[in-house]
């Protein structure tokens, strides 16, 4: 560019230059995978201990098997069965794993229908008018606002219900063993995280899947509308289907950041230590960053061990996420034109 | 015994059905069959400090009692009290007696509770184990370094003696219990601590913080200097009577002034008449000792659980730890808890 403007590079030097550039971007790479496989290396060496009994492990090789033979041997399935415990080798992350599933499943389902329709509504039906921009800003400002603050929304308005119906379980209906549960206000149930949580990534999947519907070439559209179909018609049989490998990908993203949130549902005063799974809506739970936070922080180092474990089965259930994305994303991918 | 009935009935008397449950775990603490027939919920928050002690006995008592639900959260003592005073939770943990503002809002919406001391917990200062220099502090040295009025840049500014070598301050958080209580100890309700300090509210940060610099001053909860003694070095406290190092021995005899603090529970008046709460607090204040010391902390001596006992079995509800203008009264706990 400067060339044309009248001060001459020559040849050599914009390869030059080419090459620079070439090794920065190299370099950053590297580095942030460096920075990566360190962190999750060292986790990985604290962790696994916890997880694969190490001394058992090498047992079961000694006596001659392949070391599979025996798994219950060096495979700590307390670990992931048994409630936190004041003793590290007792201590396991049964609560706060299924709390998390569950509060992250009730937020998925939740968030994707409500976050997808809005999407449909701003980019297929909506006029493109004031009131539009207003929404759209809106909804890109929030995707900005710390979770923290969801948090307090959340309290207030699925918690406490702004106090419409006095405290904690004030109207139920059912038995509270049963599995179809239900308490007015929703106090620190699973279903107000998995709400909270809702509020949180809701304009992240908003904004994702408007993208997805802007990908979308318009011939299509056309196409569609000219062959006689309504707008309902178009978007449900031709739109929605052609966009959905991008909607789902930010829905992982999205779902991923709902797992690793602490903040908004420390704020709804979820507990920490918790004796029972959840078995309807209405039950109290945990996640798993909460314990992960506490283990880290105790001044046993035992804890920090369990800390790393635990932040390992973090890291598999996110890739667990991201892995059904990717597979979705493949299978449902056609060419559009 | 004998008294402790008595007491107890004529507490309830009103609901003579319920005074009989109350008398039958007041008496008998422990009988298993009652525990293993119980049921229901108890919502325990509050104090991150506290936590591990009521993990510890939620745990067990969720062996003895498997039909209760015990849940504990971390909301900090403050949080913990503002869901406390709100009615929301049955006992809230505390790493410091209740403030005024939250006895007023207790008062506010009818909240009567019972205070109980559980545990102490002791403040470690702390220096690089290569710090050769300092032998023991006094709290006025301590004023010096932490103080925003402090003069102290350099170990020589606190005593001629030392390396003219610029101080290293850290401390925990400005939000945790612990940085409130070295405040008031060292500079006063309505001091100031200086600015310029290493901050973490992650106490394992300050412990690998003061391991690699030679300079460093600083200090947290005791239960992380026992973990860390090789690590860190522990500075005895000067508090008039000579140099007092923190141990089990020095923090329970009450010697290791004023750096221990204790920790409280405090139990609603209103859940106190559930069964399965005054179970709970039964078992939390027989085992509170060994606990304390299982997770980190100093039990308490006999006949401050003894008091506690009493005041529960009594149900005497209020704070006997500050005035009734709600300002926290000076003295220990043994000396203020009756």
């Amino acid at each position: 560019m400067r060339a044309d403007r009248g001060t001459p590079v020559s040849t050599g030097r914009r390869m030059l230059m080419n090459r620079g550039f070439l090794a920065v971007c190299l370099l950053v790479t590297t580095l942030s995978v460096v920075i990566l496989s360190v962190l999750i290396v060292s986790i990985a060496t604290k962790g696994l201990p916890w997880i694969f009994d190490t001394a058992a492990f090498k047992a079961s090789f000694a006596e001659g098997g392949n070391g599979m033979g025996g798994w219950r041997e060096w495979f700590r399935t307390g670990f992931f069965t048994d409630f936190a415990s004041r003793r590290a080798n007792q201590a396991g992350i049964r609560a706060p794993l299924i709390g998390s599933i569950w509060a992250t499943a009730i937020c998925a389902a939740v968030a994707l229908p409500i976050g997808v329709s809005t999407a449909i509504y701003l980019e297929e039906f909506a006029p493109r008018n004031r009131f539009r921009r207003f929404i759209e800003t809106n909804i890109r400002n929030l995707a900005g606002v710390p979770s923290i603050v969801y948090g307090i929304l959340g309290l207030t308005a699925f918690a406490r219900m702004f106090g419409l119906f006095g405290s904690d379980g004030a109207i139920t209906i059912g038995d509270p063993e049963s599995i179809f549960y239900f308490a007015l206000p929703f106090g620190q149930s699973v279903l107000s995280g998995g709400l909270t949580l809702m509020l949180v990534i809701l304009p992240i999947i908003i904004i994702a899947s408007q993208e997805a519907f802007r990908a979308v070439p318009n011939s299509l559209r056309d196409a569609s509308l000219a062959l006689g179909a309504t707008k309902w018609q178009t978007v449900f049989n031709v739109t929605l289907p052609a966009s959905l490998p991008m909607i789902m990908t930010g829905a992982i993203l999205a779902i991923s950041r709902a797992i690793g949130e602490a903040a908004p549902l420390l704020v709804l005063g979820v507990p920490l230590f918790i004796t029972t799974t959840p078995n309807n809506l209405m039950s109290d739970f945990t996640v798993l960053p909460f314990q992960i936070f506490n283990w880290a922080g105790r001044p046993q180092e035992d804890f920090r061990g369990l800390a790393a474990a635990a932040i390992l089965v973090l890291l598999v259930v996110l890739l667990t996420f991201n892995g059904v994305a990717v597979f979705i994303r493949q299978k449902l991918h056609r060419p559009l034109s | 015994m004998l008294k402790l009935h008595r007491t107890s009935t004529l507490g309830i008397v009103a609901a003579a059905c319920l005074a009989a449950v109350a008398t039958a775990f007041a008496t008998s603490p422990q009988a298993p069959q009652d525990l293993k027939s119980l049921k229901g919920a108890i919502r325990v928050d509050g104090s991150s400090t506290v936590y591990p002690l009521s993990e510890a006995v939620a745990e067990d008592f969720s062996k003895v009692a498997p039909g209760v639900r015990v849940t504990v959260g971390l909301s900090g003592t403050g949080g913990g009290f503002k869901r406390f005073c709100e009615g929301q939770t049955d006992i809230s943990n505390a790493s410091r007696p209740i403030k005024k503002s939250e006895i007023d809002a207790a008062k506010k919406s009818n909240i009567e509770y019972v205070e109980l001391p559980v545990a102490y917990d002791g403040l470690s200062i702390v220096v690089n184990p290569k710090n050769t220099w300092v032998k023991s502090l006094t709290v006025d040295q301590l004023k010096k370094i932490y103080s925003a009025s402090g003069t102290a840049k350099t170990w020589k500014d606190v005593d001629p003696s030392w390396p003219a070598d610029p101080i290293k301050v850290y401390s925990p958080g400005t939000d945790s219990g612990t940085f409130d209580y070295f405040k008031e100890v060292v500079v006063g309700k309505d001091g100031k601590i200086r600015a310029d300090m290493s901050v973490s509210e992650d106490d394992n940060a300050l412990v690998t913080g003061i391991a690699g610099d030679i300079n460093a001053i600083g200090y947290f909860g005791c239960a992380y200097y026992f973990e860390n003694k090789d690590k860190v070095k522990d500075i005895p406290i000067d508090g008039g009577k000579g140099p007092v190092a923190p141990s089990a021995e020095t923090i329970l005899g009450g010697t290791y002034v004023p750096f221990s603090r204790p920790l409280f529970i405090y139990v609603n008046r209103k859940a106190a008449d559930r069964a399965e709460v005054q179970a709970f607090v039964n078992y939390f204040l027989d085992n509170a000792g060994e606990l304390a010391d299982d997770v980190g902390y100093v039990h308490l001596p006999a006949d401050l659980y003894a008091r506690a006992k009493k005041n529960w079995a009594d149900r005497r509800t209020g704070t006997q730890m500050s005035d009734e203008k709600g300002e926290g009264k000076p003295g220990t706990l043994a000396e203020l808890y009756k």
